[in-house]
C-alpha cells in the first residue's frame, strides 16, 4: 500500500509525540526530585513525635532511599509497561486516580467550551452584520472585559452571587454523594442520560453551571472576536457579492455562504482553546472543589506525591501535542491551501 | 489563572499565531518605519480609542503604583484589631473598607500595585531580552543551536505552565525574585519564535544585503539593522503578555506561591477574603476589579499598538 503524503507526515508527527512525552516525563521527574522535602517529610508533618526508625522504615517501604538513577530507571521500566506507579499518598494505583480525575476534567471542559460557542458565535455573528451598531460597539468592549476578568476571582465572585445570596447553585464538587448514576463511562451528565436518572442529570448540571461558565467566559469573548472579524472578512468578499447580486436572499447568503467560510478561523481556535481548558483549570477546580486533573495535580504537587505529579504531567503533555496535531489537521481538512506542516 | 492566562495567551496565539502563522509585520505596514514614521506612532496611538483608553488605564495605574507611599492613607501592613472588617464608606479613613487584620484595603491595592507590576514588567524584560536574543542568533545562523533550541522550546511549550511554575515555586519558596524567575524561564519561549521567525524574514532583506556589502560585521548587522525593524513586533508582544504574567502572579499569590505573605499582593488579598466573602465581600472584591482593569488596560494598550503599528494586521 503506498502511503500519501498526508499520511507520512501525520505518521511521522505521530511518532514524534513519543520522544516528548518522554523528556517531559523526565523533567517532571528532576523537578519534583529537586523540591525540598520528600513525601515522607510531608506525611509525618514538622516536629512530628515519629522516630527515626519508622521514618526510615517509611522511606525503604516507598523505595525512597533508593539512590535517584535506580528510582528513575524503576520509572522508566515502569512506563515501558505501561504502569504508572502508584501514589505515595493514597496508595493505589496512579492510573486509576488519573482515570477517575480526567471525566470531570474533560466533561467540565466540554460544557465549557459549549458554553463558549453558544454564546460566542451569535454575537460575533450579530457584530458582524450590525458592524459599527450600538449592539457591535457593546458586544466588542463586553467581549474585551470579558477576555481580561481573571477566572479566579470570576469565580469566587460567582459563588458569592449565585451559591452564597442566591442559592440557586451548588458551592463545589460534581455531584451530592449517593446521587451518582451508575458508572459507565465516568461522564456524569452522560451516564445520567443513558442510565434515564433524571435527578442525577439535573443535579451535575447544576454543579457543572458555575464551573463552566467561569471557565468558558473568555473563550466565549475570544470565539466572539475572532467570528465577528471572521465574518467580517467574508462578507466583505467578491463570492458573497456576486451571491448578493445573483439574487440569493439575505439569509441564505449570511448563513450558506459567509458563516460557513467564516467558520474556519472559529473552529482553530476552538481546538486550541480547548487543549488550554484541558490544561489550564486548575485554579477553576481548586475554587469549585471539582475532583478533576487539575485539582489532583495541584495537590500531589503540595504533598510531594512524586508519581502521581510525573503522571499527571505526562497526561497534560499528551494532551497538548495531541490538541495541536488535531488541530493541524483540521486546519489541513477546512483549507486545502495549508500543508500539513 | 492557568487559565485566565491562557485566555490572553490563545487570543494572541490564537488570532494571530495560528491564523497568520506569526504576527510579522506587513512589508507595507515596514516600509520606512525604522525612521520617519516612528514619530507618528505617538498621535497614531492617541487617535485609536482602545489604545488611548489603555494607555491611560496603564499611566494611571504606574502612577499610583509608583506614588503608592505617599497617596497610600495607611501603611500597607498596619494592623488594628479594633477596626476589623469596616465595610467601605466615605469619611473614615478606610474608603473601600478593612480587612479580617484591620488593614486599610484602598492602601494595600497601591502597594499591590507595585508588586504586580514589578513582576510584570521584570518578566517582560527578561523574557523579551532572553527570547529576543536566542531567536535574534538562531533566526540568523539557523544551524545546530536552530535545531538544539527547537527541541528545547518543544518541550518547555508542552510542559503545562501553570504546573510548571507551581512546581517550581516548591522548589524555591515564595520570594519575589523566585517568581520571576519562575515565569521567565518559560516566558522567553515566546519572544524567541516571534523573533527567530521575524529576523528569518528580514535576513534576506535587501537593507540586510546592502549592509553585509558594505562589509558590516553580523553583530553590528542584527543590532543595527535588524533589530530596530522588528522592536515594534516585540513591543506589542511584550505589552500584551504583560497583562498575562500579571494574572499569573495574582493566580500563584492566590494559591499561596507567589508573593510571601508580608508584602501586599492582590492575589493573596483575594485568597484572604474568599473566607469573608458572605460577611464582608469587599476584602476579595476591590483588589479583584484592580486587577481586572490593570489587565484591560494592559490588553487595550497592546491590540492598540497593534493595530497603530500595523493596520493590515487588525483583528488578526
Amino acid at each position: 500500500m503506498r502511503l500519501s503524503r498526508l499520511q507520512v507526515k501525520l505518521i511521522e508527527r505521530i511518532a514524534a509525540t513519543i520522544p516528548l512525552t518522554l523528556a517531559v516525563a523526565l523533567a517532571a521527574f528532576v523537578l519534583m526530585r529537586a523540591i525540598p522535602g520528600d513525601p515522607v517529610d510531608i506525611m509525618m508533618g514538622e516536629g512530628a513525635s515519629s522516630s527515626g526508625e519508622e521514618v526510615a522504615a517509611l522511606r525503604t517501604q516507598l523505595g525512597l532511599d533508593e539512590p535517584i538513577y535506580r528510582q528513575l530507571s524503576g520509572y522508566l521500566k515502569g512506563l515501558l509497561r505501561g504502569d504508572l506507579g502508584y501514589s505515595i499518598i493514597r496508595s493505589r494505583p496512579v492510573a486509576e486516580m488519573i482515570w477517575e480525575a480526567l471525566p470531570a476534567t474533560i466533561e467540565l471542559a466540554v460544557y465549557a467550551m459549549l458554553f463558549a460557542l453558544a454564546l460566542g458565535i451569535p454575537v460575533g455573528v450579530v457584530s458582524a452584520l450590525k458592524h459599527n451598531t450600538a449592539f457591535d460597539r457593546v458586544s466588542t468592549a463586553v467581549s474585551f472585559v470579558g477576555v481580561s476578568l481573571p477566572a479566579f476571582w470570576l469565580g469566587i465572585v460567582g459563588i458569592l452571587v449565585f451559591s452564597m445570596t442566591l442559592g440557586w447553585m451548588p458551592t463545589s464538587g460534581r455531584i451530592p454523594y449517593g446521587l451518582e448514576p451508575r458508572h459507565i463511562t465516568g461522564f456524569l451528565t452522560l451516564d445520567a442520560l443513558l442510565t434515564g436518572n433524571m435527578p442525577a442529570l439535573g443535579s451535575a448540571l447544576r454543579h457543572l453551571c458555575l464551573p463552566a461558565v467561569t471557565l468558558g467566559l473568555g473563550v466565549a469573548a475570544v470565539v466572539a472576536r475572532v467570528t465577528r472579524s471572521s465574518m467580517l472578512d467574508v462578507l466583505g468578499s467578491d463570492y458573497v457579492l456576486f451571491a448578493r447580486a445573483k439574487g440569493v436572499p439575505e439569509p441564505a447568503v449570511t448563513i450558506r455562504h459567509a458563516l460557513r467560510n467564516a467558520m474556519i478561523p472559529t473552529v482553530t481556535l476552538v481546538g486550541l482553546q480547548f487543549g488550554s481548558l484541558l490544561g489550564g483549570n486548575m485554579i477553576v477546580e481548586t475554587i469549585f472543589g471539582w475532583p478533576g486533573l487539575g485539582r489532583v495535580v495541584v495537590d500531589a504537587i503540595f504533598a510531594r506525591d512524586y508519581p502521581v505529579v510525573q503522571a499527571s504531567v505526562m497526561v497534560y503533555a499528551l494532551t497538548f501535542v495531541m490538541v495541536n496535531l488535531i488541530t493541524d489537521l483540521l486546519y489541513t481538512v477546512l483549507d486545502p491551501k495549508i500543508a500539513l506542516q | 489563572m492557568g487559565q485566565a492566562s491562557l485566555r490572553t495567551d490563545e487570543l494572541y496565539q490564537g488570532t494571530l499565531a495560528r491564523s497568520a502563522n506569526i504576527p510579522v509585520l506587513s512589508p507595507a505596514g515596514r516600509a520606512g518605519r525604522a525612521h520617519g514614521a516612528r514619530a507618528g506612532l505617538w498621535p497614531r496611538l492617541m487617535s485609536h480609542r482602545g489604545g488611548r483608553l489603555g494607555l491611560i488605564i496603564v499611566l494611571a495605574y504606574v502612577a499610583v503604583a509608583v506614588a503608592a507611599p505617599v497617596l497610600a492613607p495607611h501603611p500597607p501592613g498596619a494592623v488594628n484589631l479594633a477596626g476589623r472588617l469596616t465595610p467601605p464608606a466615605i469619611g473614615t479613613g478606610n474608603l473601600l473598607g478593612t480587612d479580617q487584620l484591620g488593614r486599610d484595603i484602598l492602601s494595600r491595592i497601591m502597594h499591590g500595585a507595585r508588586v504586580s507590576m514589578l513582576v510584570g514588567l521584570a518578566t517582560v524584560s527578561i523574557s523579551a531580552a532572553v527570547g529576543v536574543g536566542l531567536g535574534m542568533v538562531a533566526g540568523y545562523y539557523g544551524g545546530a543551536l536552530g535545531r538544539v533550541l527547537a527541541r528545547f522550546t518543544e518541550l518547555l511549550l508542552a510542559f503545562p505552565y501553570l504546573i510548571f511554575v507551581i512546581g517550581a515555586m516548591s522548589v524555591m519558596g515564595p520570594g519575589f525574585w523566585n517568581l520571576v524567575w519562575a515565569l521567565s524561564f518559560k516566558g522567553w519561549v515566546e519572544f524567541y519564535r516571534l523573533s527567530r521567525a521575524l529576523v528569518m524574514s528580514e535576513k534576506n532583506r535587501e537593507y540586510v544585503e546592502a549592509a553585509r556589502v558594505l562589509g558590516r560585521s553580523d553583530s553590528v548587522i542584527c543590532v543595527r539593522e535588524i533589530l530596530p525593524n522588528i522592536v515594534s513586533s516585540i513591543l506589542v508582544l511584550g505589552t500584551l503578555r504583560m497583562g498575562n504574567m500579571i494574572v499569573m502572579e495574582s493566580s500563584l499569590s492566590f494559591l499561596g506561591l507567589g508573593i510571601p505573605p508580608r508584602m501586599p499582593a492582590w492575589g493573596s488579598m483575594i485568597n484572604d477574603g474568599r473566607r469573608y466573602m458572605l460577611t464582608s465581600p469587599w476584602v476579595a472584591t476591590f483588589p479583584g476589579l484592580a486587577l481586572a482593569l490593570l489587565v484591560l488596560g494592559m490588553n487595550l494598550l497592546g491590540e492598540g499598538l497593534r493595530d497603530v503599528l500595523d493596520p493590515k494586521m487588525m483583528e488578526g
